[in-house]
């Protein structure tokens, strides 16, 4: 029984879990129809088919790291965190990171990741200097903008519905700490947030908490989050000679499944509240750890959903229509009254080369909502003004969403050709790509 | 607690234990030599281990069931602080009980070759004074059973070699531990149904093997539960035990 981290939907998958790339590629030729899983961070049913899955667990060797172009190659199945952790002490990090390091190269590849640099740096396709991919027919082929272009534009957001990524180079980042200058500003209002990001471009990160249960004047008011990477000289003086010791601390798992009652209204709202007065405005030196992957230090936290699992949301909105837009989804969110234990905006930067990237220029919206058929009718609105406003959801999050949603994708068709031109079609596949007929 | 001797040689390095031996290793700061059937097999997992770890890591030839054991422990860059014996073959017991050649590698894989190779090793180790060998042996070895006495009785041949050569070395400044794993989810096992709770992942068997190692442990049971199990097990009368199916 596999399901992805929203615990919702649980399907029964015959699996295969090969532990060398002879064997991941004969996987391939074997069954009929597969897709592949790198450590099942995607919410919903991308990584989910009943006829095939290929765990990438054991595909997790790092190949090559030149220091001095700052380029790591890797296989498809390498986690994040162990990149993180093996290169930061040596002053390298990632050129772009989710929101949890507890993905594989090859997942951030197929949903084309973004960060809370993406307004500056892009998703993580564009660090990315090739990868080797295997195809049904037996073919490992290398994709870069160069070489089989399409069938790198195809996969980099394509969700693995392009066959196997089992190896990737990509360039990392320079850094003289493991510290994070954070600027916390306090935004009263949705006009305000949209100010604060707008006139924050220089900085190379920034997000948004944002409290999805305010409405009319106080509707969007969010906490931004604007950060650097901190220089060895703006350490505190007994620190610069370790700039890259971390305080040691467990990871926390989540015990039980939560009940429902504690996701109801007010627990909810008191939350924000507390939350959105306890952070002081101003400037401070965090760990870079908590700053990028404050969920992460409790692991297994999908189960305060409890055993209904939950969705999560993520669209984004043409920056034109990124002040109208987010306003009704934000309002329809509050009249919905269902609690949403997190909610993120984040300005985006430039559309990426991927066919089925997600990013755009704009604003993105990201919230969880527990499963239930009021939840799930209140996403179906949100479709209906994400579409009215020329906006697209993301695919890595979805579990839900109808065939319809997929015109907010304009190289459909692109995608559907390359799937097409290289055999791919019915061999590689997945419950979300049959949902929303991707073809 | 004592930091375990470097470098360490594995030899069956290509198993599912063994690589999760070496990035156990490796993460304590051993250099590494890894020995394997097929060495270039070997190479994304050594420099994974380099990248990760700045492990040194070497890569050589070694077929456990060579004759002469000589040309291959001569030809190491060093001799090992530690050696970790991996090299085994489940086999079939039907297949191996209807054809002596085929019975013959599933002993020459779990005890006459590691035997002869360990002892080679043993002897150096004796002179220069100090050493680990350590040695996966297998509850299988405790009792032999109907259903795969072939591959039981090569184990408990390798069992007590170990614990005669601890005995041997007890006051040589070498230590020998008797590694007894149970059941592990690897490929050796693919397709069997295993009791969970029975049933250890190559990275626990790694951290338990390290953890004996650094406490100077003589035998370890991977799952403690497996130490009353095979008691009960080896106490059942043989008038018994030979009616029943195991």
């Amino acid at each position: 029984m596999l399901s992805g981290w929203g615990r919702w939907p649980i399907a029964r998958c015959a699996v295969t879990e090969p532990g060398t790339s002879a064997a991941a590629g004969a996987a391939l030729a074997d069954f009929t129809s597969i897709i592949p899983r790198g450590n099942g961070r995607s919410y919903g049913d991308a990584s989910l088919n009943p006829d095939g899955v290929l765990l990438t667990s054991r595909l997790g060797h790092m190949l090559t790291l030149d220091e001095a172009a700052g380029v790591l190659e890797c296989e498809g199945g390498t986690l994040l965190s162990d990149i993180i952790e093996a290169l930061l002490p040596r002053g390298w990090f990632a050129p772009v990171t989710p929101g949890t390091r507890f993905v594989t190269v090859g997942g951030m590849i197929a949903a084309d990741v973004h960060g809370k640099n993406h307004h500056g740096a892009g998703g993580f396709g564009g660090h990315l200097l090739w990868l080797d991919l295997a195809l049904p027919d037996g073919r490992v082929l290398r994709c870069s903008p160069a070489e089989h272009e399409e069938l790198f534009a195809a996969t980099c957001g394509g969700m693995g519905l392009t066959g196997l990524i089992l190896r990737a180079a990509f360039r990392l980042l320079r850094v003289e700490t493991a510290r994070i200058r954070q600027r916390t500003v306090r935004a009263p209002d949705l006009d305000a947030a949209f100010a604060i990001f707008e006139s924050a471009q220089d900085w190379t990160y920034s997000v948004a908490w944002i409290d999805g249960l305010q409405t009319d004047a106080r509707l969007g008011r969010s906490l931004l989050f604007l950060g650097e990477h901190a220089r060895a000289e703006e350490l505190p003086l007994a620190e610069r000679s370790r700039p890259f010791a971390r305080a040691a601390r467990a990871p926390k798992r989540v015990p039980i499944d939560f009940p429902a009652i504690a996701l109801s209204r007010l627990p909810v709202r008191a939350f924000n509240t507390l939350y959105y007065q306890r952070q002081r405005p101003g400037d401070a030196l965090v760990d870079l750890y908590p700053y990028f992957y404050p969920l992460d230090a409790l692991l297994e936290w999908n189960r305060i959903y409890g055993r209904r699992g939950f969705v999560q949301y993520q669209c984004v909105l043409p920056l034109a229509e990124s002040r109208a837009g987010m306003r009704r989804l934000l309002e329809a969110i509050a009249r919905g009254g269902n609690a949403s234990f997190l909610a993120v905006l984040k300005r985006m930067g430039a559309e990426s080369f991927g066919h089925l990237s997600f990013p755009m220029e704009g604003y993105t919206l990201a919230m969880d909502f527990p499963t239930s058929t009021g939840n799930l009718a209140l996403l179906d609105r949100l479709d209906a003004i994400t579409a009215e406003h020329g906006g697209r959801i993301y695919l890595a999050k979805d579990a839900r969403a109808a065939p319809a949603t997929m015109r907010g994708y304009p190289r459909l068709e692109r995608f559907r050709a390359v799937r097409r031109d290289y055999g791919l079609v019915g061999r590689l596949e997945s419950l979300q790509s049959q949902r929303l007929e991707i073809g | 607690m004592t930091q375990p001797l470097s470098p360490v040689l594995i030899i069956g390095a290509g198993s599912d234990i063994a690589r999760a031996l070496a990035r156990a290793y490796a993460a304590r700061g051993c250099a590494l030599i890894l020995a394997a059937r097929d060495p270039a097999a070997l190479a994304t997992l050594a420099s994974d281990l380099e990248i990760r770890h700045r492990a040194a890591v070497t890569l050589v030839a070694c077929d456990v069931t060579a004759a002469d054991p000589e040309p291959f422990v001569t030809s190491l860059p060093v001799l090992p602080g530690t050696v970790v014996m991996v090299a085994g073959l489940l086999g079939d017991q039907a297949e191996s009980a209807a054809d002596a050649a085929v019975a013959e590698r599933v002993m020459a894989t779990n005890y006459n070759g590691p035997a002869r190779l360990l002892l080679s090793l043993a002897r150096r180790m004796e002179a220069r004074g100090s050493g680990a060998i350590i040695g996966i042996s297998s509850v299988a070895g405790e009792r032999g059973r109907g259903s795969n006495f072939i591959y039981g009785s090569a184990k408990a041949g390798f069992t007590a070699f170990l614990s005669g050569l601890r005995n041997h070395l007890a006051r040589k400044g070498v230590h020998v531990l008797t590694v007894k794993p149970g059941f592990v989810a690897t490929r050796m096992t693919e397709g069997m149904e295993l009791p969970p709770r029975l049933t250890a992942r190559p990275e626990q068997v790694a951290e338990a093997i390290l953890r004996a190692q650094e406490k100077g442990r003589d035998v370890v049971y991977v799952k403690p539960l497996w130490r009353m199990i095979m008691a009960i097990i080896r106490a059942v009368p043989e008038g018994v035990f030979k009616k029943l199916s195991l």
